[in-house]
């Protein structure tokens, strides 16, 4: 069989032919605020994105509505109007951070994404810092609703504002809601599939909290472990005030094994597979 | 320009591309033909840096695609039209590459009308597309940045034969701007009619290559005739190379490596009448081509059903 080399050249008219067009300098470099910015765009511009965040601005409106009904007037303070939203985004934000990472694998849009910024740890390193961006943002989102109810539903009920949370506490309370962003964004990384890092998720924050807390209660050499190995049980500690060191060593040890060892890994990994 | 230098990529014991070496040029269509599974679409995703060669390199305007500024501006890639979220819309998955590459957003806009989707097309979401809309907004994701090199994989899948017909056209303006046009298809009559240059692969491996007017010239002259066995003796006996050829989907014909006139004076001296004495033209290619597939056992299957 023959095989001939390309000639294709010779065949052109004229010797040389231009390998860049005149009118097309080289590119600048894409800045990495650009690529932040198109993924904040990416969280929110699909249905599934849409629906979630509608979705947490219903269950808000719902807590909201549910305080100022039947909320003794005590409870009407600060952090419950907080908490009405806070927990809404609490569990149904880490889900965007996890298709924000998964849907570039199961909706093959990586293809795109990954051909544009062939850089994939400029892609990631972006998703992360929209990861984290959104639970900051998140936070303030929850102040607002709570500085809104406490000064609406005092002014209603003719009752005066309590605003019962320090600063010390919020920023536990964003600590908290960064490292739950983050768990499904390590999620996404680790099981890049949609379907299956959302099981995941909600098998890692409920199901496995709940067996941790049966184990503590019926089996007593687990209850002095607990701390130590149940990643959520160690945040918890989180809405209950300052930690003490020992609180903090457990924190410090569960983020280790349970969201910074995983994520290493699925980093490696997500570096190295292929993009079909 | 596309420089492809002794790739080779292997998944485990097998060899999806091996040792595969070509350029595509500046100003030219070059087809990158091949049945299916033969290592197209590997190779391309090997080009983009989607998949990391086993050895070998690619370049794309005389660097690892990795390295280049901002890829969009330079290299239009569309290896899947399918690969796209489908709870997008069509404008909002241009405006996403439109933002990366920090084009205007006119651009879009120009995109739409440029691939003939209209305005409520666009702002459907992709779930909702055929196979061609979603070719066709494809392609415009790979023309958004005005690039000098194209990377397309089957871009005329799913198009109907106008659509087929317009993309062909607009590949052709490009490269007669000057871009680096590659295409792959299995099909060798649609690459055929577009291409300048062509590489042909086959399980991995180039089988040949070279531009469209030397693969086609190497073909010779196809000779049809009820009496195969006689003229087969007479161009030995000449001593005139010959195979027999599936060209015309018959076992009546022979494809001969010379010119038709001393194909026809030997049949003349031999008194063996013809039925068809014609330049080979694709011939060769398609033979070649032909058995390249029929190393899949479904397709000799279904040929000695037929026959």
């Amino acid at each position: 069989m023959t095989t001939p080399t390309i000639s294709g050249t010779d065949t052109l008219p004229g010797t040389t032919t231009p390998t860049r067009r005149p009118d097309h300098p080289t590119p600048t470099p894409i800045p990495f605020a650009r690529i932040v910015s198109v993924e904040l765009r990416k969280c929110f511009n699909t249905r599934a994105g849409f629906w979630l965040m509608a979705s947490i601005a219903i269950a808000g409106v719902l807590a909201t509505t549910a305080v100022l009904l039947w909320a003794p007037d005590s409870e009407l303070t600060f952090s419950t109007f907080a908490s009405a939203i806070g927990f809404p985004m609490a569990t149904i934000l880490p889900i965007i951070a996890v298709l924000l990472v998964t849907s570039e694998w199961s909706q093959r849009s990586g293809l795109t994404t990954f051909t544009l910024v062939p850089h994939r740890g400029r892609a990631i390193a972006a998703k992360a810092v929209v990861t984290v961006g959104i639970s900051i943002a998140s936070m303030l989102l929850a102040m607002l609703f709570g500085v809104v109810g406490t000064l609406g539903g005092s002014a209603l009920l003719d009752i005066d504002p309590v605003w019962d949370a320090t600063t010390i506490d919020l920023a536990n309370i964003l600590l908290a809601q960064t490292l739950g962003m983050l768990v499904g964004f390590m999620l996404g990384v680790v099981i890049r599939h949609s379907a299956g890092a959302i099981v995941a998720y909600f098998v890692f924050s409920f199901v496995l909290t709940g067996l941790s807390e049966l184990l503590a209660s019926t089996q007593e050499w687990f209850t002095d472990l607990q701390p130590w190995v149940d990643f959520t049980y160690a945040q918890s500690a989180l809405f209950n005030g300052s930690l003490d060191s020992e609180q903090w060593a457990h924190l410090g040890v569960t983020s280790v094994v349970w969201l910074v060892l995983p994520m290493i890994l699925g980093l490696w990994a997500l570096m190295r597979s292929e993009v079909k | 320009m596309i420089t492809v230098e002794s790739l080779s990529k292997s998944y485990g014991a097998f060899r999806a591309v091996d040792d595969v070496t070509f350029t595509a040029r500046p100003g030219r269509v070059t087809g990158f033909l091949g049945p299916n599974g033969a290592g197209k679409s590997t190779s391309m995703r090997v080009m983009v840096g989607l998949t990391p060669p086993t050895s070998g390199r690619a370049t794309v305007c005389g660097r690892a695609f990795a390295d280049l500024p901002n890829p969009g501006r330079e290299v239009g890639v569309l290896l899947d039209a399918s690969a796209q979220h489908a709870g997008r819309t069509g404008r909002e998955i241009l405006t996403i590459a439109q933002r990366t590459m920090g084009l205007p957003k006119r651009r879009v806009d120009e995109m739409l009308d440029l691939v003939s989707l209209s305005s409520a097309e666009a702002d459907r979401r992709v779930r909702n597309y055929s196979l061609g809309m979603r070719q066709r907004l494809g392609i415009a994701t790979a023309l958004l940045g005005d690039p000098e090199v194209l990377i397309l994989d089957e871009p005329a899948n799913g198009l109907d034969p106008a659509g087929i017909r317009w993309m062909r056209d607009l590949l052709r303006g490009h490269a007669d701007l000057g871009a680096t046009v590659l295409l792959s298809s299995h099909l060798l009559h649609e690459i055929e009619v577009i291409a300048d240059d062509l590489v042909v692969i086959g399980n991995g491996r180039i089988v040949a290559q070279g531009t469209k007017k030397e693969l086609l010239a190497a073909a010779g002259t196809l000779v049809r005739t009820r009496e195969v066995a006689a003229l087969s003796t007479a161009l030995s006996n000449a001593g005139v190379a010959h195979t027999a050829s599936a060209a015309t989907g018959g076992a009546d014909a022979l494809r001969v490596e010379a010119e038709a006139e001393l194909v026809g004076t030997i049949a003349l001296q031999s008194q063996v009448p013809l039925l068809e004495l014609r330049a080979a033209e694709g011939a060769g290619l398609e033979e070649m081509f032909l058995e390249l597939t029929a190393d899949d056992q479904r397709d000799i299957r279904t040929q000695g059903a037929a026959a």
